[in-house]
Parts: C-alpha cells; structure tokens; sequence
C-alpha cells in the first residue's frame, strides 16, 4: 500500500483525529487534489493497487486487511470505492466492517455524478468511458489487459458493440484531450469530452 | 503450452496422439491447425460427435480452467473459442445429418440496457458443443423479448448474463415476470456475469448462478437429467 505519512502533516493533528482513506489506486491523484484544493491535513490516503479492477472479486477482500490493518491507528477509517463490479459484496464487507464507501457503481457514475450517470444509462448503453486516469493508463489497463497488443484482430470482438468513448474529464487538460481522442481511434470509436470535475468523490470525502 | 508446433504434421499423428496436439492448438489459439485436426479426425471415420467433444469441447474445458485459475485472460479465451467455432462449422452440419444427442434446448442473452456479449457467447458455443439447441438473443433483451422466445422455441432452459452491476438487477425483473404469468417453473434459469454470485442467484429466484461456460453446460446437465428423471418417474 502506498501510505500516506502521517509524521509530515502539517496540521498537527495526529491519527486518532485523523480520517484514513483506503482508495482505489485510479483516485490516488483525485483524492490528493481534493486534499490540497480543500486544505484537508486530517485526511490519510493509502492506495490498493488499480490493477485490482482487473479481479473485481479480490477487491472485497484487499479493502478488508487494509481496514484491520489500520484500524488500531485511526478511529475514522473510509474506503474510497465505489461497488466497482463486485456486485454488491464491497457494501457487504463493509458494512460488516462497520466503515463508509462511496456510493454508486463505479467511478464513471460517480465522478459524473450518480444520478445524472443513472439518468442517462439507457441512452449511453453503447458508450465505454474514460477518466483522466484510463486516459493515462489506457494501454497498461485497456489495450495490454484486452490483448489489443498481441491481437489487434479481437479489437471488434471485445468493442464492436460500443459506438462512442466518452472521455469524463476531471480536470482541464488539452493533452489528455488530444490522447482520450487518440484511445477513441484505436478502439474505433466516436469521440466526446465531457467536463465532470470531481463529481461525487469530493463531497463523499468532505463527510468522511 | 508449447509453441513448437511448426514442426508437427498433424496427419503424421496417430489419434491417441492428435487428439491432445488439437488441444493444445485450441489452447493457443491456432484456428487452421483446429480446422486441419477436425478435418484429419474426419477423414479417419471419426464420427462429427466425438470429433466435436473429445477434440474440441475437451480442449476448450481445459482453457476454461485455466481462465478460471488466472492463467489465461480474456483474449487468449476469445482465439480459443475462435478456433472452436472454426471446427464447429464444419461439424455443424455434419451433426445435423448423423442425429447427435439432443440435450435440451436453451434460451440465451444479455440482459436490457447491457452490450456485453463475450461471456453469454462463450456460453452459447459451449452449451451448442455439448448437444445443447441454443437460441441465442444478442444483448439489451427486455423481459417480453426472452419471454417470447422462451415460449415459441418449447425451451427448457433460460440463460441470462450481465456484466454491470447496474444491469444485473433486471434479471429479477425478467424472472418476476415469468412468475405473474405462472411460466416461472416452465424453466430452468441460469444466471451469470462478472459481478453476479451464488447470493444475487438465490435473491433473483433463479435455479443456479453459472461462473463460467464450463460449469453452465455441467448445472444444464443436472437439470435436464433430473427433469428426464422426475418424467421417467411421472
């Protein structure tokens, strides 16, 4: 896990005050965005692997011995996930583990924000998304992962159903623009750039 | 598995000896040397049937496996299964003419408001290899839609999948309403799909959540056997 250090905070608080986020690995950037924006010091960050999304099922279980290993240091402990493909049993675990998530069903929802994400599901069934982090990440986490690299000829077969990429921007950045543009072409598809910003994430961790 | 095969003539192989070299060709995905297998099984008086499930339904049980144990992924599953279906079209008709066993018959498709279609497909391709008649929907099905096809086909078995946690709920929407229409017993349902379990199979009231296409084809089986079993007794 990549902890944040509770030693170099400079708000003098000390772990008991503190709120430790357990995240997914593709928020690391968000949550320290938001933690700088809003001048969040009682607020420890550590990462699980994004990879994990590749084995949504190993998620429950990565989240839980991240909380037991740290509940004894941190009286607020919440985990930075939203049900993330594991079909309900991440709310399960930690529910039993007596700690808070994220709503909705994934990061596109939620960045977009989840009810907007849920109104048009219906009209954007045929749309695969993009955040700023699949952006940077989309040959390591989309076309390796998909085989895209060895077997270009499967390209229709894993996105011949999609007709759009929808690249959910968090921040303002022509260069991920121009790249989120450039995943659109090599997956085939129609390309839009919708601003989200944070959506959802930032007052989830604000109540945290 | 080994990628030495370019030096391997297939037809120098005896049977005991083809039969796992097809295997491994289905593992790695090579579609000609499949095709060239069947076709040299074929030509030995092999009969369509156990060309198809000695050859290519076994081969294919090894890579599903193997997908389950984290050793192959998604694209290598995907040439797999290309490769099988390039056998099966040529066993196809040739198992229509020579009367191969019939199983039973299934329904299959993605649920409403979800496109993904890789692992209903890899379902539909194995359930057909082992003597299933498999009437397959496509993506985005509406309750009507399975219900319709459910009842003009006399099927047996209702196959659904989902890949979204999102979408999945629907499939309690569809097994409802066969229930208000008292079709409900009329079928076996098999769910399955990435964010599924055996709790959301139970919750939904279907009769079995499916981890894969090898365990679908193994709890159709169950099903059909004991239905054969509750006539036979009827």
């Amino acid at each position: 896990m990549d902890h944040g250090t509770e030693a170099e905070r400079p708000g003098g608080t000390t772990p008991r005050d503190a709120v430790f986020v357990i995240a997914c690995g593709a928020l690391a950037r968000e949550i320290l965005a938001l933690k700088r924006l809003n001048g969040w010091e009682h607020l420890d960050l550590a990462c699980l692997p994004a990879k994990l999304h590749l084995w949504p099922e190993r998620i429950p279980d990565a989240v839980a011995a991240a909380v037991e290993e740290a509940r004894g240091r941190y009286a607020r402990i919440f985990v930075a996930y939203a049900d993330c493909g594991t079909g309900g049993l991440l709310a399960a675990r930690c529910a039993k583990l007596g700690v808070e998530m994220l709503e909705g069903p994934h990061c596109y929802s939620f960045f977009e924000g989840n009810d907007v994400f849920a109104g048009h599901a219906d009209e954007e069934m045929r749309v695969f998304y993009l955040t700023d982090f699949l952006v940077r990440q989309f040959d390591a986490f989309v076309w390796r992962p998909m085989g895209l690299d060895r077997h270009p000829e499967l390209r229709d077969m894993l996105f011949g159903n999609y007709e759009r990429l929808i690249y959910l921007a968090q921040t303002e950045d022509p260069w991920l623009d121009a790249e989120a543009e450039r995943c659109a072409a090599r997956l085939g598809l129609g390309y839009e750039r919708r601003f989200t910003g944070y959506g959802d994430l930032a007052p989830a961790l604000g109540a945290a | 598995m080994a990628d030495d095969g370019d030096d391997i003539i297939l037809s120098e192989l005896s049977d005991d000896e083809l039969v796992p070299q097809m295997h491994d060709d289905l593992y790695d995905g090579l579609r000609d040397e499949v095709v060239e297998g069947v076709n040299i099984l074929l030509a030995r008086g092999w009969t369509p049937y156990d060309v198809l499930t000695k050859a290519l339904v076994e081969g294919m049980r090894i890579v599903g496996i193997d997908f389950r144990d984290g050793i192959l992924f998604v694209p290598e599953v995907l040439l797999a299964a290309n490769s099988m279906k390039a056998g099966m079209a040529i066993l196809k008709p040739l198992l229509a003419e020579t009367g191969a066993p019939r199983l039973g018959k299934m329904v299959i498709g993605t649920v409403k408001g979800d496109i993904h279609d890789i692992g209903k497909n890899l379902v539909s391709m194995m359930m057909e290899g082992a003597g299933f008649e498999v009437v397959d929907l496509g993506i985005n099905n509406a309750a009507e839609s399975y219900i319709e096809a459910l009842e003009r086909e006399g099927a047996d078995i209702l196959g659904m999948s989902a890949l979204l946690t999102t979408t999945m709920p629907y499939m309690k929407v569809v097994i409802d309403t066969l229930k208000d229409k008292g079709l409900r017993d009329d079928f076996v349902i098999l769910v399955g799909g990435a964010p599924l379990n055996e709790e959301f199979s139970r919750a939904i009231g279907a009769d079995a959540y499916c981890r894969d296409a090898a365990v679908a084809v193994e709890t159709a089986r169950d099903f059909m056997a004991r239905k054969h079993n509750q006539l036979a007794r009827a």
